[in-house]
């Protein structure tokens, strides 16, 4: 299967600050993917540069095999929802319309269907609607587009749990019947977990992990217990993170741990708990934050905020 | 899905409880990939990896352009597999505990013995 997306070397430059700094990856067709990383960590210029929004200063960027820059056969093939879309002054029919003419897999139906489900007023102006509502239409128009290459960044702000889900469901529904190359980028990690197959994060410009999202469940553990044996369980993995309590201590340690794992800590008279997706990005984002001398690189890059 | 353990892992396992507990019948049509995934709300190519497990195992088989469905014999091999399983998911736990709280091997054998009397 060819990649649709083929990253090499990306860095992307901004008076002096990194925001991508040499990142590599690709993605196979027909996956959703979680691009995960703090705020600032370079995951937006990285979406934007996919979409020909943004100039690489340097490294390979290959969108369905071309370069996406002013590339009608690439971008019409492509949809990239934003986290604050501002549209023209225009009733929300005129919007969807308008996205129908440049994606030609636009189902119309689908998304009347879906403004019924987010209830949204199609004959409202759009600088009438709520930010819960603006989001909606992101959504909407981000899966009725149907584009083979679909991001999303952060769609959902004002967006309510009811919302959310539906807008999950039918991402999975449309994407079962419909299979395409999804990106999400989102914070809510828990929430997405087990929807996303394969798992980017990027942290300071760096990407950290690129991973199937099954292999990594298990892969983290927190071992708590008498400090001797968690010292004893830790050495077979990278530990992540530990805090004691006297003579009691409790790591997050990462490996290829297994049941014999599970059983030697219970042996070792060990607590052990599985991390979730959400704690391991939160340990290993943490982790390299943590473990960093305060640089150049941080300090500029606060100043660029 | 709870953590910490593969999906596909937990899928299987689903699949496995139905037929050992008899709500999925051997020669029955077992939930297609798509169902599981909305049905659990997880990415179908993770549900399409824990029915595939079971077919590699020879639990499920597959009838071309229907479905997957379950292999005759599939409970009773899974009933010796779970068997085999049960001690070191059980046994060793509860020796252990036993062991930190000072109660014996026979001590523990007497519990057992009595358990439902005691209750």
């Amino acid at each position: 299967m060819s990649p649709v997306v083929t990253v090499t070397d990306l860095t992307k430059r901004y008076r002096g600050v990194t925001a991508l700094d040499r990142v590599s990856f690709s993605l196979t067709e027909n996956r959703i993917y979680g691009l995960l990383g703090r705020n600032g960590a370079g995951k937006t210029t990285l979406m934007q540069i996919l979409t020909a929004q943004n100039f690489a200063t340097s490294g390979e960027v290959t969108v369905f095999g071309e370069q996406p820059y002013e590339n009608e056969r690439v971008l019409s093939r492509t949809s990239f929802i934003k986290e604050s879309q501002t549209y023209p002054s225009m009733g929300v029919h005129h919007v969807l319309r308008a996205a129908s003419l440049v994606h030609p897999g636009w189902d119309d139906e689908f998304a009347q269907q879906l403004t019924d489900d987010f209830r949204l007023p199609l004959r409202r102006n759009v600088r009438k609607l709520s930010r819960g509502m603006l989001s909606s239409l992101g959504i909407i128009i981000g899966l009725a587009s149907r584009a083979p290459l679909t991001f999303f960044d952060e769609p959902y702000l004002g967006l309510d749990a009811v919302a959310r889900q539906i807008f999950y469901d039918r991402l999975l529904a449309d994407y079962t019947e419909h299979p395409r190359t999804v990106v999400l980028s989102t914070h809510l990690i828990d929430e997405v977990s087990e929807l996303i197959e394969h798992v980017l994060l990027i942290d300071a410009g760096r990407l950290l992990l690129d991973a199937e999202a099954e292999t990594l469940r298990g892969q983290v553990l927190t071992v708590s217990g008498p400090t001797a044996a968690v010292d004893e369980f830790t050495r077979t993995g990278a530990e992540l993170h530990r805090t004691r309590l006297g003579g009691t201590a409790r790591a997050t340690v990462r490996g290829d741990f297994g049941p014999a794992d599970h059983d030697r800590a219970r042996t070792l008279g060990l607590m052990l708990e599985a991390s979730s997706l959400q704690d391991t990005v939160v340990r290993l984002t943490t982790a390299r934050t943590g473990s960093a001398p305060a640089g150049a690189e941080a300090t500029s890059k606060e100043k660029f905020r | 899905m709870e953590d910490g353990r593969p999906i596909f892992l937990q899928i299987a396992e689903l699949l496995e409880n139905s037929i050992l507990d008899g709500t999925l019948a051997e020669e029955e049509q077992v939930p297609s990939t798509n169902e599981l995934a909305a049905f659990h709300r997880i990415n179908p190519a993770t549900a399409a990896k824990g029915v595939h497990k079971l077919v590699d195992d020879g639990t499920l088989y597959k009838k071309r352009g229907i479905g997957m469905f379950v292999s005759s014999g599939a409970r009773a091999k899974l009933r010796g597999r779970r068997r085999d399983e049960f001690a070191r998911q059980y046994v060793q736990p509860l020796l252990t505990e036993a062991r930190k709280l000072g109660i014996d091997p026979a001590e523990l054998k007497h519990m057992i013995d009595t358990w439902e009397e005691i209750r």
